[in-house]
């Protein structure tokens, strides 16, 4: 384990996950685990936790107190919402989203699960495979997150012993294959003496595979492995007409960032919903040309014909164009408190391009916890349900499986301009 | 792909791809936009990302610094110059000028104007109509903020209210606000002081002199180094030292203490950042070790 004072050698990149479980299951702790054994943690953090621990009369320090921000969480001693850290190796930047375990905060697990490339599902070794688990492991799956990591906990209250991580392992990969969750590392840990998280502890010699750190250390850093088509929202359109410098009159820049795939100068690319073509004809981030340009990068691209392009369009290589509709299907999370009305129209928010959109039909709603499928007509906080929209303007997608960028929506609820709808297309 | 495994991003071109990304997320979707800038290390990497962002064009915004009338003079001649090299307008409003006015209205003349910013930056908001305030804050500084969204949801009297936060999915932000009321967007929220000073590092950015290490008389009190100067004099028992010092952040000149240091060079403060035992914050200012929640409780009532 290198601490970060070795300054980075080599970039491994950023890598985002996500923790489930409850504060019962050791999740804080292991966050702490991971800060503390990184040296993230700094001096007066940790003095700080010790004087709150010790002003509750606990007897060592509580590493969970490091993620609960919020005066209410700390008065009320849970976790509200989503809190973002931050450590390094030195080879590797990290970011963690710190969902909330309980059942109400479904919403904040999807939130935090919208970005993660990894999530840990942290399983206490007493208990197995609780409801939670197969309810955050449904989430992780659904939200479309590449790689599932279950931490087995507290092996060092079961004796460290092997049988009992084997047993868990199998009932776990039981119901994971019911999902349709293909491939999911496992683990024993012991969050709280640090057993396999960044150090090996002398406890589970059995267990030969790589500890926490190791996994996160080499899982790769992009979403698929896979190639992608290339996606470009237009964000923002440049014309600096600059009476001064006669050569940016004509120039027309389209700014994004590459959602998927990648793009090269002399590439045929076909702009929606216009469907006229064009070439690339430069590729520039802060008015620099560079050859091309890959998934996740923000540049602004110039083509060679002169095409009307405004923020909300998109694009696209034409030879791989995506679907135009006005109506689709999704996989819908409700996140407000008001319930979904279907007689209402709600805007849609899908990469940059906005449309008022309706809700045309329930099909069924799933519960969380058993799984199930059932019938429904409303939708409270919290719920998942199959849906068909009505759109007034077309949008330009991709399954959901195929594309996080261009399968993913939100709604909008224009009276009070909150975020009221995650949704994942079909 | 010719290659199996993808090419991905370094973290800090990762980093500065959403940094880009949510500031033109912000020219998109706000229809009058600001960038607080203040001559501090994370405004000054904010202007990189814009320039990056939108050049040739000029910034879709203007620069504003809400000054206290209290900030080392080093840091705002600093200000000026570096928005009149970046050719783009600065509006500056003072704290001294809502004090004249009534409505900042301090509990004793030494009091620090810090947090008083949150008023004059309100009244800034509404003499321009802003409906959007782009800020270097970030996620790692401070427990309360390591729950704020990027885009961040502010209503019509600047207040913050945490356990009714607007959802943030993927990267679908949503800067949407009534007339009124403010979004307040933060996009180096994910940055951490080591990777500032990284990207300071690799764009060799220029920074005010404070941040290097210089001597300065100060007096060691509760911990802290409080420097000496017209504003904080030594009180008669003070013990008045001449310390090599630098300043990990900027701020109020009441409430900024330095920190000792060699560092005089940018590589230098990042060895000394990778190998630091104390958090920037608690370093440093003294406004935020008045209680667990002060700056959650400054945010409420519209502070950044």
């Amino acid at each position: 384990m290198s601490a970060p004072e070795n300054l980075p050698g080599i970039d491994n990149g950023l890598l985002r996950f996500l923790t489930c479980g409850s504060v019962d299951d050791g999740k804080s702790t292991l966050i702490g685990r991971l800060l503390f054994d990184t040296k993230t943690i700094l001096a007066d953090t940790l003095s700080a936790i010790e004087k709150t621990s010790a002003r509750r009369g606990l007897s060592a320090v509580d590493l969970s107190l490091l993620t609960d921000g919020l005066q209410a969480e700390r008065e009320q001693g849970i976790t509200i919402d989503v809190a973002y850290r931050y450590f390094s190796t030195g080879t590797r930047k990290y970011i963690i989203a710190d969902a909330p375990g309980h059942e109400q905060y479904t919403r904040n697990m999807v939130t935090a699960a919208s970005t993660a490339n990894l999530a840990i599902i942290l399983i206490d070794a007493r208990k197995g495979v609780q409801t939670q688990t197969r309810r955050h492991s449904y989430l992780a799956h659904l939200v479309g997150i590449p790689h599932l990591l279950v931490a087995v906990n507290k092996m060092d209250l079961v004796d460290y012993d092997q049988a009992t991580f084997e047993r868990i392992r199998s009932d776990y990969l039981a119901f994971a294959h019911r999902l349709g969750i293909p491939e999911v590392d496992f683990i024993p840990i012991s969050a709280l003496n640090g057993d396999m998280v960044v150090e090996r502890g002398n406890h589970m010699n059995w267990y030969a595979g790589p500890t926490l750190l190791d996994i996160l250390e080499t899982t790769p850093a992009a979403h698929t492995e896979q190639p992608e088509n290339f996606r470009f929202p237009v964000q923002y359109v440049c014309r600096p007409q600059d009476s001064a410098n006669p050569e940016l009159h004509d120039y027309r820049g389209f700014m994004g960032r590459v959602e998927s795939g990648e793009i090269a100068v002399g590439d045929a690319v076909t702009v929606l919903p216009s469907g006229r073509t064009s070439t690339v004809k430069a590729i520039q981030v802060g008015g620099l040309d560079q050859p091309h340009a890959i998934h996740e990068q923000s540049v602004t691209l110039l083509l060679a014909d002169e095409i009307d392009i405004s923020r909300g369009d998109m694009i696209v290589k034409s030879a791989e164009a995506p679907k135009v509709v006005k109506q689709l299907d999704a996989t819908l999370c409700w996140l407000s408190e008001t319930p979904l009305s279907t007689a209402r129209s709600y805007v849609l928010r899908h990469t940059t391009r906005e449309a008022k959109a309706k809700v045309a039909g329930i099909g069924h709603r799933v519960d969380v916890n058993t799984l199930e499928h059932e019938a429904a007509t409303a939708l409270d906080m919290n719920d998942i349900a199959r849906v068909s929209l009505r759109l007034a303007q077309p949008v330009f997608i991709d399954p959901y499986a195929d594309n996080r960028a261009t399968g993913a929506f939100i709604l909008i609820d224009e009276s009070t301009n909150n975020t009221v709808g995650a949704g994942m297309i079909l | 792909m010719s290659t199996l495994t993808r090419q991905v991003l370094s973290h800090l071109d990762w980093l500065e791809a959403e940094a880009i990304h949510i500031l033109r997320e912000v020219a998109g979707q706000c229809a009058n936009p600001v960038l607080l800038f203040s001559g501090g290390k994370d405004s000054i990497c904010l202007l990189r990302l814009a320039e990056k962002a939108f050049r040739p064009g000029r910034f879709p915004f203007p620069l504003m610094h809400i000054d206290t009338g209290h900030n080392y003079p080093e840091v705002t001649q600093f200000r000026d110059r570096r928005a009149a090299e970046l050719g783009e307008r600065l509006i500056v409003r003072s704290v001294e000028d809502s004090m004249a006015r009534g409505t900042v209205v301090l509990k004793h003349p030494g009091e620090s104007r810090n947090k008083h910013q949150s008023v004059t930056l309100l009244e800034a908001i509404e003499e321009f109509g802003f409906d959007a305030c782009i800020g270097g804050a970030r996620r790692d500084e401070e427990k309360a903020r390591a729950k704020e969204r990027i885009m961040s949801f502010r209503d019509e009297f600047g207040q913050w209210d945490p356990k009714n936060q607007r959802p943030e999915l993927w990267n679908l932000y949503n800067a949407r606000s009534h007339k009124g009321e403010n979004i307040r967007a933060f996009p180096i929220s994910n940055w951490t002081e080591l990777d500032v000073w990284q990207y300071i590092q690799r764009e060799q950015l220029e920074l005010p002199s404070i941040y290097f290490a210089h001597l300065r008389p100060v007096v060691r009190k509760n911990g802290l180094l409080q420097p000496v100067t017209a504003l904080t004099p030594a009180a008669p028992d003070d013990r008045v030292e001449e310390v090599r010092v630098r300043f990990r952040t900027v701020g109020d000149i009441t409430c900024t203490a330095p920190v000792e240091s060699d560092a005089d060079t940018v590589d230098k403060i990042l060895l000394e950042t990778a190998t630091t035992t104390i958090t920037e914050r608690g370093a440093t200012r003294m406004d935020d070790q008045t209680s667990e929640a002060s700056m959650e409780q400054r945010k409420k009532e519209g502070y950044f």
